[in-house]
């Protein structure tokens, strides 16, 4: 009984789905946004485990490409509320069925 | 890796973890779903933890846990009239296919290919090494983030501004 | 309650019974101090109370500007020590038989303000402000949920000074005296004083307000300790390149770092108007806007 590279993918590949299915099917935007921050967690632990498990000659490079994930959804998080909060202003709701015009 | 320990840490972490991923997409109010979410996140820390990736899951706890959770929580105190519902939208049959799917093909390659396997053994200290690397052989991309930060930073200061009052002399 | 039982889990009493002593154990520090920034904003939404919000509000505000502080204060111990794992911090100044206090004593200063902040204490209890804002995020918790409240910023308050004594105050050693001493005693006895300079300051200092918090730490601490890891890190290369004595090594570190790190706050507080003969209040000329008074350096003749 132990733990192979197997079991982190599948746990991975299982999260993946799960956000796809949060920024596909969510009706408020904040949701939406809820799925892609769990499909980058899904991709950094996907890294990792390949990082661990894998042969390679720099096996730590999956850390680094980790903390540019984390970076650049850290930096991507707070510009897509910045804009979550200017559509409420605008429109008055954050209903991703309801902001359906470019220009009303 | 083979001890008991690790093997049912495993398993816990992960059920905790798909377990508040599902809570996610299930509860009917966004702040639990929110919660729910920080759940996932401190579950992943632990998996970092058990692949021995000790700066990784530090840095998870305090990036996702500590900022982008807020963020979150913010972005939802700053709209309040969009209702706090976590519902669906029209498109959930075929959101509900499309994931399935996507989810069964990636299950299938991770299956069934014969992964390029290393018997290395657990990561030491991986700090002083990741430090090297950024500054080493990834400083472009280092310091490029830092732009990123920057830009993402004033942007959305920007963004969310009031309009300045007309001033007229 | 979960960032003090981290911090305590964390803390090296002895040299044989940490009850782990991660690789990481600095970063884990820090980790663990931010997860209270969505505890405090969870427990003012919840309250339901437009009180409870601003002040859950005004509180993270002070927190997230902390913990920049807090980090680069911790990143002095760590440029020297070339390590976060906290047994080898202690290793370190057992060895060279200096306490990190001396030679960086302006991260020490910083560090204290900034654990200060991150405990909710006085002079920085924005929080508990009872005169202010009722309770601030705890003001709809009674019972025991405001007894977890409490005990946690009490034993959050020990966790600091534990922190500090151990990153720059040297933990359990005592130059030699650790074989006559029980480590624990020497610990426990280290660990009071620092908190009695907590007891200290909060029964002395009047609250701050949160715009002059926010202004400290954005101004006057951020600038100071950015210089101040810039020149650790200068002196930690030269030492290390140019493979110096190692006593002459850090008494001139000491002695450079306190006279620079005096000399860059007092000249930093000057800029930016904080200077002596010059008390707020004196100086004050109202402009043409009614009710608003603006305070300028110069008095109005």
């Amino acid at each position: 009984m132990s733990v192979d590279l197997e079991h982190y993918l599948i746990v991975g590949a299982i999260l993946f789905a799960i956000g796809l299915y949060l920024t596909v099917a969510k009706r408020n935007f904040v949701g939406v946004l809820m799925g892609i921050e769990m499909m980058f967690n899904a991709v950094n632990l996907t890294f990792i485990a390949f990082s661990r498990f894998a042969e390679s000659d720099q096996p730590l490079a999956g850390h680094v490409f980790v903390v540019f994930v984390i970076t650049v959804a850290a930096a991507e998080a707070a510009t897509a509320l910045a804009l979550a909060v200017m559509v409420y202003r605008t429109r008055d709701t954050i209903n991703v069925d309801e902001i359906d015009l470019l220009k009303w | 890796m083979d001890d008991t320990g690790v093997v049912i840490a495993f398993y816990v972490l992960a059920a905790m973890t798909i377990g508040s991923a599902l809570a996610v997409v299930v509860v009917r109010n966004l702040i639990h779903a929110v919660v729910a979410l920080i759940g996932t996140f401190a579950g992943l820390a632990g998996l970092y933890v058990t692949l021995s990736a000790d700066f990784i899951a530090i840095t998870q706890i305090l990036i996702y846990i500590g900022a982008i959770s807020i963020l979150f929580l913010f972005a939802i105190v700053l709209t309040p009239q969009s209702g706090r519902g976590n519902q669906e939208s029209f498109l959930r049959f075929p959101a509900l296919a499309l994931s399935g799917l996507v989810g069964a093909v990636l299950i299938y390659v991770a299956v069934d290919t014969q992964w390029n396997l290393s018997d290395r053994g657990d990561f030491q200290e991986t700090t002083g090494t990741i430090g090297e690397l950024l500054l080493d052989t990834y400083v472009l991309p280092f310091e490029i983030a830092s732009v990123l930060l920057l830009v993402a930073v004033l942007g959305s200061i920007i963004l969310v501004r009031p309009e300045p009052a007309e001033e007229d002399d | 309650m979960g960032p003090p039982l981290g911090f305590t889990a964390k803390s090296n009493l002895t040299a044989h019974l940490p009850p782990v002593d991660l690789n990481v154990g600095v970063l884990f520090l820090i980790a663990i101090a931010g997860i209270n920034t969505p505890a405090v904003f969870l427990a003012g939404w919840s309250s339901n109370n437009k009180y409870a919000m601003l002040g859950a509000m005004r509180t993270i505000a002070m927190l997230i500007s902390y913990e920049i502080i807090q980090v680069l204060a911790l990143l002095g111990p760590v440029l020297f020590v070339g390590s976060m794992r906290l047994g080898d911090v202690i290793g370190w100044q057992d060895h060279y038989n200096t306490w990190i206090f001396f030679i960086q004593p302006v991260g020490l200063l910083a560090y204290i303000i900034a654990g200060a902040v991150e405990t909710n204490r006085s002079p920085m209890d924005i929080a508990e402000a009872e005169s202010e804002i009722v309770a601030g995020y705890h003001t709809e918790y009674g019972g025991i949920k405001f007894g977890f409240f409490y005990q946690a910023e009490y034993l959050a308050g020990f966790a600091i000074a534990a922190s500090i004594v151990t990153l720059y105050m040297g933990g359990w050693t005592l130059w030699g005296a650790e074989d006559y001493v029980p480590p624990w005693l020497i610990f426990l006895g280290k660990l009071y004083a620092v908190f009695f300079v907590y007891i200290w300051t909060r029964g002395t200092l009047p609250r701050l307000r949160i715009d002059q918090l926010m202004a400290f730490a954005w101004k006057f601490l951020l600038p100071i300790m950015l210089v101040n890891t810039l020149v650790v890190g200068g002196e930690v290369l030269i030492w290390r390149e140019n493979d110096i004595a190692d006593e002459t090594a850090l008494t001139l570190i000491g002695l450079v770092n306190f006279f620079f790190g005096a000399a860059l706050v007092i000249a930093w507080a000057r800029f930016l108007g904080h200077g002596k003969g010059k008390q707020r209040g004196q100086g004050a000329i109202l402009t043409q806007e009614v009710g608003a008074v603006y305070y300028s350096p110069e008095p109005a003749s």
